[in-house]
């Protein structure tokens, strides 16, 4: 059993939360991803960086099982991730996720977007998932949007609304799919802002981005890959200053 | 003129570029030739409709009840006053009208419930319009309870039949065909093979030969003795047949959807038929709203074709009507008035479709 702490860097160096361990993945013939091995602990910020194709966004998605792996073991939360429908419907709930383009349900209000999986995948009552919903909105600071629909909102509200929309979950680990990449530049700092107060309170994420500013504020790790497998991985401090590889050094000196 | 933090001022628009006349110079007198054309246009429309308007309003007959009032030379709509009730409600016996009149009354109702945003519990009674709602109507229609008499299918006819027959063939329709496209798009592989050849086997055949089987050939394969209801074996044919297009037409709609909504629906924890009815089918059906009221057009209009084995739609009871010694002679009366009554439910159908699109449609970008 974890201890509970407010203290998000002792929690952090405790219980692992999830365990991938020599985990590969075909799509057809082509091997996506090579030999991972990852753990992360309870309330650990990990980001990941790569050049595009690298298999990122196949690994954060094995982990809710968006994609199958063929090989390995993935841990999430002490559940071992098989074909077992159960299973994959119990870490999903536990496992929140943010996509580049935002995902919202274009056919709901704001609200109804944030309540609908409370409702009908917790079977919380209607009434309590939008006090809920509408707490998550105000701590992303848009709660007089609640009644829009997302087609009516800029890209960054409708982003925060997805992260809004996620958390009304209550997940243990929140993935986060390259959440800015799709912004105007004058956009991302609102959703980083919400990130980085997301962080602060103690939640586990895992965040595939190329905005190093915030690796280097929030990261506890940054992990690099390169054709589908992890090329580096280290605190945030060694790896932009000093990292080890030839293909880190490369890709940071492209970024940069 | 620059105004002093350097923008140009707005200024209106030139005031022959808008409003009626600009409407018109830029439509009807853009030209020489465009002006010709708006001419030559406008005198053949005067061609055809003076001579219409005096056939069906000036030299008409509207009032009498034989043929006999018919002297002017004109349309003798007296024809159809004096039929109407066939044509409404076929041979159904007159003091059963009122079972027909109620039924179509509480549709009304419900349908006009339906559709006013202040209407408290819609969902219930949208619920009660598709399964309550048919029972009270079948039993009004065909009686054999609450004391009214029975009423054979075989003297159901008119308006009300082809009413009857597109309204079964509609509300069945659809949910059969969202569940074969989803059977379509299925990961399973014999669900999918059985939802393929479905489709592909019902599109592939004429409705006439449909119906023509169900009337002739169906009573071949069924055990002696057992008799199974025309009207019946029609409207099974009937939704058999459109579900199939409508089938096509929501895998239409279902192929639209971005995979991003498949996929935030699976990461938000809900399961298959969860993602299915509260995210993917409510956005597809939207999509295709036009595409699936085209398809309830075509199956009004299709309804008429059960003439071939013997029913008596709105269609038929006209033609049966003119062809009656009393009245031979009226067949131009007769098609006028069937094709006023089905343009008039096919034009609604259309402008509610439209009407439907705007309400759902919630903002610019998906
Ligand atoms: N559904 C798929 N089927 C086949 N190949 C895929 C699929 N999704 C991604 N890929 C391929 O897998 C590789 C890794 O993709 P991805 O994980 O999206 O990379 P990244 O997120 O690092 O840009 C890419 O070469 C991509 O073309
Ligand atoms: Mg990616």
């Amino acid at each position: 059993m974890t201890i509970e702490t407010a203290n998000p860097e002792l929690t952090a160096s405790s219980a692992p939360i999830i365990e991938i361990v020599g985990m590969h993945k075909w799509y057809g013939e082509f091997h996506v991803l090579k030999e991972i091995n990852l753990t992360v602990s309870r309330g650990e910020r990990i980001v990941i960086c790569g050049p595009s194709g690298s298999g990122k966004s196949t690994m954060i998605r094995c982990i809710n099982r968006l994609e199958e792996h063929q090989r390995g073991q993935i841990i999430v939360d002490g559940i071992e991730l098989n074909d077992d429908l159960k299973r994959i419907d119990k870490i999903r709930r536990e496992v929140g996720m943010v996509f580049q383009h935002f995902n919202l349900f274009p056919h709901l209000t704001v609200l109804e977007n944030c309540c609908l999986a409370p409702i009908w995948v917790r079977k919380m009552p209607r009434k309590q998932a939008e006090e809920i919903a509408m707490e998550y909105l105000e701590r992303v600071r848009i709660p007089e949007q609640a009644k829009k629909y997302p087609g009516q909102l800029s890209g960054g509200q409708q982003q925060r609304v997805a992260i809004a929309r996620s958390l009304c979950m209550s997940p243990s680990i929140m993935l986060f799919d390259e959440p800015t990449s799709a912004l105007d530049p004058e956009m991302i700092k609102e959703v980083l802002d919400t990130m980085i107060s997301l962080a602060e309170s103690g939640m586990t994420m895992l965040v595939v981005t190329h905005e190093m500013g915030f690796a280097k504020t929030v990261a506890n790790r940054v992990i690099f890959m390169d054709g589908g497998q992890i090329i580096e991985e280290n605190d945030p401090e060694t790896f932009f200053t000093n990292p080890e590889h030839e293909r880190t050094q490369l890709f940071l000196s492209q970024i940069m | 003129m620059i105004t002093k933090n350097g923008s140009l001022p707005d200024q209106p628009p030139p005031t022959n570029s808008i409003g009626v006349i600009g409407w018109l110079r830029r439509n009807l007198f853009a030209s020489v030739l465009n002006t010709l054309l708006t001419f030559l246009a406008l005198y053949i429309i005067y061609l055809g409709i003076v001579p219409a308007v005096n056939w069906v309003f000036v030299n008409s007959d509207w009032v009498g009840d034989s043929r006999d009032a018919c002297s002017s030379g004109g349309a003798c709509w007296v024809f159809i006053a004096a039929r109407i009730n066939l044509f409404m409600y076929g041979f159904y016996p007159e003091e059963g009208y009122w079972r027909i009149n109620l039924a179509f009354a509480i549709l009304v109702l419900l349908l006009v419930l339906l559709n006013i945003r202040q209407v408290p519990r819609r969902g219930w009674i949208a619920a009660f319009t598709l399964i309550g709602y048919p029972i009270i109507a079948f039993y009004l229609f065909y009686g054999g309870a609450f004391g009214l008499t029975v009423v054979d299918t075989h003297n159901w006819g008119g308006l009300s039949l082809t009413l009857i027959l597109s309204g079964v063939g509609i509300v069945a329709s659809l949910p059969i065909g969202v569940v074969l496209a989803l059977g379509r798009n299925s990961q399973m592989p014999i669900v999918k093979a059985a939802s393929i050849v479905f489709i592909e086997f019902w599109r592939g055949v004429p409705l006439i030969t449909v119906l023509f089987m169900s009337s002739v050939m169906l009573p071949l394969f069924l055990p002696e003795g057992t008799s199974f209801d025309k009207l019946l074996r029609a409207m099974i044919g009937i939704v058999l047949f459109e579900s199939a297009y409508m089938a096509e037409v929501v895998r239409g709609g279902l192929a639209a959807i971005p995979r991003g909504q498949y996929e935030a629906a699976k990461a938000l924890g809900l399961n298959y038929w969860k993602s299915m009815t509260l995210i993917i089918l409510p956005q597809a059906l939207k999509l295709v709203i036009p595409g699936i009221v085209n398809t309830f057009i075509a199956l009004f209009k299709d309804t008429t074709l059960v003439l071939i084995i013997g029913l008596f739609d709105l269609l038929t009871t006209i033609e049966a009507g003119f062809k009656h010694v009393s009245w031979l002679g009226f067949a131009v009366e007769g098609y006028v008035f069937a094709a006023l009554i089905y343009w008039i439910f096919c034009f609604s159908m259309s402008r509610y479709s439209q009407n439907l699109e705007r309400k759902l449609h919630t903002g610019h970008a998906r």
